[in-house]
């Protein structure tokens, strides 16, 4: 059988048989504790500026970000994007609580169905799970709440996204859907697929000259909901150098919270303003 | 499989050479790669230290292969996906047919996928009455003109936008003729039409996969279009194609490595999609395959293991060697004649289709160390080159003219009298016979030399002499 073959020839090929039980009981322990290895300074800043980070690297790389204050703002918000953009008032919106839950009615004109994204749709509406600033990406777990076809099919791809969401590193996301995520199948944390998606789809295929827009969306917005308290200057711990000390990084709020019960509205930020250094956790 | 013309290396080079459309191509395109790569270095102060990671997961994980394949099987398996272990290229291309023909398969979608052309699937699938569409914008054309792709991130290197324009007017028949291209964007957006309704239509859809995690059971792809995702996500049934040695153990291990990935292939931080596939679609699920399968393949890997070749398995496939290559820079990757070109492919091209067949290769190079300098997890090619033209001269492979040549050299260089004798004569001779002329256009003996450049009449004595004579000063 090709199994035994491939394993036996890997065997003879190390220069012994399978691993001895203290071996394998160690690389199980690997696994099971799965280390990080070096995470890169550039995210290991406090939380406004890991906000900022994630903003500015959602730019680089031809994505667009709106901030609102509450959740309630986000029908505005989108609303106003489709106009921008000279688009219709029309998407699919992913069958998510916290979107269902947005106050819609605020803007009658918004037309949206809740399902799975089909070929004709101009526009989706996707819920970002979390968010990474090292290299502004979206994490994107699929489930029934937040199909994949969402983030494939449409032109425009709108992911709300709340900052409390907004990590650091990679690792930190992974750590959140470990936390987070029961999988129905594998009783793992893993569900059928994880996109990490940065900035809009594109191809350099033809003379290796960057054109955006191949097969995915040509346009990622996201639109973005203050509920960290940490970021909001007099508000958050981590705004006091002293208190970043003893109090960063901020957990955030687990995955069921719904953003339509966020904290109430507050003033929005300057973006990018970098008025702390003190590092978290440090 | 396709066809393996590696032994005609030097005659695919000098047509390569000669070739200006591809020369106009290779010029475009040799700064782009080098420059933006560059550039994402110096943005990440740690990417040094991150190369030694890289380094240190791929040897940790071929050191305990057989654990981490059978745990990453598990998993697939747990997860209610199926894995097809593959020993041979003929094994996998079954696999796949078997796949395709329980799915009731018509059209397959493919995602961009190297060992999809190391096993030749395309083709086999063709004959089977199965018929493959390319989705990946370069792949896309190099299967209109029915190519191979030059590049193993970026398959049409080797054509211009003309040659873009040309293909899809040949083959899109039913547009309009005479409608105009623009710009570069009009090209792509032509295509993204047209693949739309192809993936929609395909009963499969084949990927490749940068990475395997053993502790979840995951299939990791890294693309920029999107098209490997569309391609995993629409049709019925994924399968996911795969050498044993893309197994890592676990999402922090990958995560050290996708930091290296994007930088060193495209110079992006971050690719646009890093997708991680785990079994088939779960209850509740309103998209995604029903069916998800891997094909596992070694069609020669578990040979390199404990072999000086191994280090040659830690290869992530980012191209970093190949855009670095003055060789590769000079003839395109078709010139190398078989999947995997520039000095990866010097690697590991012997290794797989052996050495009798592919001894040019490992010659194919200046040694100039680039491509180790810039390697993501610092594979020594060089010296794997030089491990695979010591094989090449032990069996006896190495041309004729060239092994006596090598044994005259070797039996005067053991005996330093004699050396100093002859090099003395010969120095004195060529010196007599190029008086005057400060350069030999061409000389006997020496037409490899002069066909490409003027031989320098030799001036003064040998070295050991002139150093003689430094040391009497003194």
């Amino acid at each position: 059988m090709s199994k035994d073959a491939i394993l036996g020839a890997v065997r003879r090929g190390l220069k012994r048989g399978p691993l001895p039980a203290d071996q394998r009981a160690m690389l199980e322990g690997r696994l099971a504790t799965h280390p990080r290895h070096l995470i890169p300074a550039r995210s290991r800043v406090p939380r406004p500026e890991q906000i900022a980070l994630f903003i500015r690297n959602v730019e680089k790389e031809f994505g667009t970000v709106a901030r609102v204050a509450d959740a309630d703002a986000i029908p505005g918000a989108i609303a106003d994007y489709l106009a921008q953009q000279n688009l219709e008032p029309r998407f699919v919106l992913a069958p998510h609580p916290d979107l269902a839950a947005l106050p819609w009615a605020n803007r009658p004109l918004l037309r949206f169905e809740a399902r799975r994204a089909a070929p004709s749709d101009a526009v989706s509406v996707q819920h970002g799970f979390a968010a990474i600033a090292e290299t502004g990406t979206l994490m994107l777990p699929s489930d029934a709440t937040r199909p994949t076809t969402l983030n494939l099919l449409a032109e425009t791809e709108i992911v709300v996204l709340r900052s409390s969401r907004i990590v650091g590193a990679y690792e930190e996301a992974w750590d959140i859907l470990r936390r987070e995520r029961s999988d129905p199948v594998t009783s793992g944390f893993m569900p059928r697929n994880v996109m990490l998606v940065t900035g809009p789809s594109r191809s350099a295929d033809i003379e290796q000259t960057l054109e955006l827009g191949a097969h995915g969306p040509r346009r990622l917005h996201i639109v973005l909901v203050e509920d960290d308290p940490a970021e909001t200057p007099g508000v958050g711990p981590s705004h006091d150098p002293a208190a970043a000390k003893s109090d960063a990084p901020v957990a955030p709020p687990a995955e069921g919270d719904r953003a339509a019960t966020a904290k109430p509205a507050r003033p929005r930020r300057a973006k990018g303003r970098t008025d702390s250094t003190t590092p978290p956790g440090a | 499989m396709v066809q393996v013309t590696s032994p005609a290396f030097k005659q695919n080079a000098a047509r390569a050479l000669a070739d200006a459309g591809l020369q106009k191509a290779l010029g475009k395109a040799k700064g782009a790669f080098l420059q933006r790569r560059a550039e994402a270095v110096a943005r990440l102060p740690e990417f040094e230290q991150l190369r030694d990671i890289g380094r240190d997961i791929k040897n940790h994980t071929l050191a305990n292969l057989d654990f981490y394949l059978e745990t990453y099987a598990a998993n697939v398996e747990g997860a209610g996906g199926t894995v097809h272990w593959c020993s041979t290229a003929e094994d996998a291309r079954a696999a796949v047919l078997e796949i395709c023909r329980k799915a009731g398969a018509r059209t397959v979608t493919k995602g961009k996928s190297m060992i999809s052309e190391e096993i030749g699937i395309n083709d086999h699938l063709e004959a089977h009455g199965i018929t493959p569409v390319e989705t990946d914008l370069g792949e896309y054309i190099i299967q209109l003109r029915r190519e191979h792709p030059s590049h193993i991130i970026a398959p049409a290197f080797h054509l211009n936008r003309e040659d873009w324009e040309a293909d899809f007017r040949r083959m899109h028949t039913d547009l309009d003729p005479n409608r105009v291209f623009n710009e570069r964007r009009d090209i792509l957006t032509e295509a993204r039409t047209r693949l739309r309704d192809r993936f929609l239509a395909a009963d499969v859809g084949i990927t490749g996969a940068n990475f395997l995690i053993a502790e979840t059971g995951s299939s990791v792809i890294v693309t920029n279009e999107g098209n490997g995702d569309l391609t995993q996500t629409l049709p019925r049934v994924h399968i996911a194609l795969a050498s044993i040695e893309k197994v890592v153990p676990t999402l922090e291990d990958a995560t050290s490595l996708l930091r290296l990935l994007a930088r060193s292939a495209t110079g992006q931080d971050f690719s646009v999609y890093t997708t991680f596939s785990t079994g088939g679609r779960r209850p509740g699920d309103l998209d995604g395959p029903e069916e998800y399968h891997v094909v596992l393949i070694d069609n020669g890997r578990s040979n390199m293991i404990g072999s000086e070749f191994q280090d040659m398995l830690r290869c992530i496939r980012c191209a970093a060697c190949m855009n670095h290559c003055p060789v590769y820079g000079a003839t395109g990757g078709h010139a190398y004649g078989w999947v995997y070109p520039g000095p990866m492919g010097s690697v590991l091209t012997p290794s797989l289709v052996g050495i009798d067949k592919a001894a040019q290769l490992p010659n194919a190079s200046t040694f100039c160390g680039k491509c180790e300098s810039v390697c993501p997890v610092k594979i020594p090619l060089p010296n794997l080159m030089r491990h695979w033209r010591e094989r090449e001269f032990e069996r006896h492979l190495t041309p004729g003219a060239m092994r006596r040549g090598l044994g005259l050299w070797a039996w005067f260089a053991k005996r330093p009298q004699a050396y100093r004798i002859a090099t003395r004569a010969a120095i004195g001779a060529l010196g007599l016979l190029g008086r005057g002329k400060g350069a030999f256009r061409s000389l006997p003996l020496a037409g490899g030399w002069t066909a490409g450049r003027d031989l320098p009449v030799p001036e003064g004595g040998t070295f050991m002499a002139r150093y003689a004579q430094q040391q009497r000063k003194r």
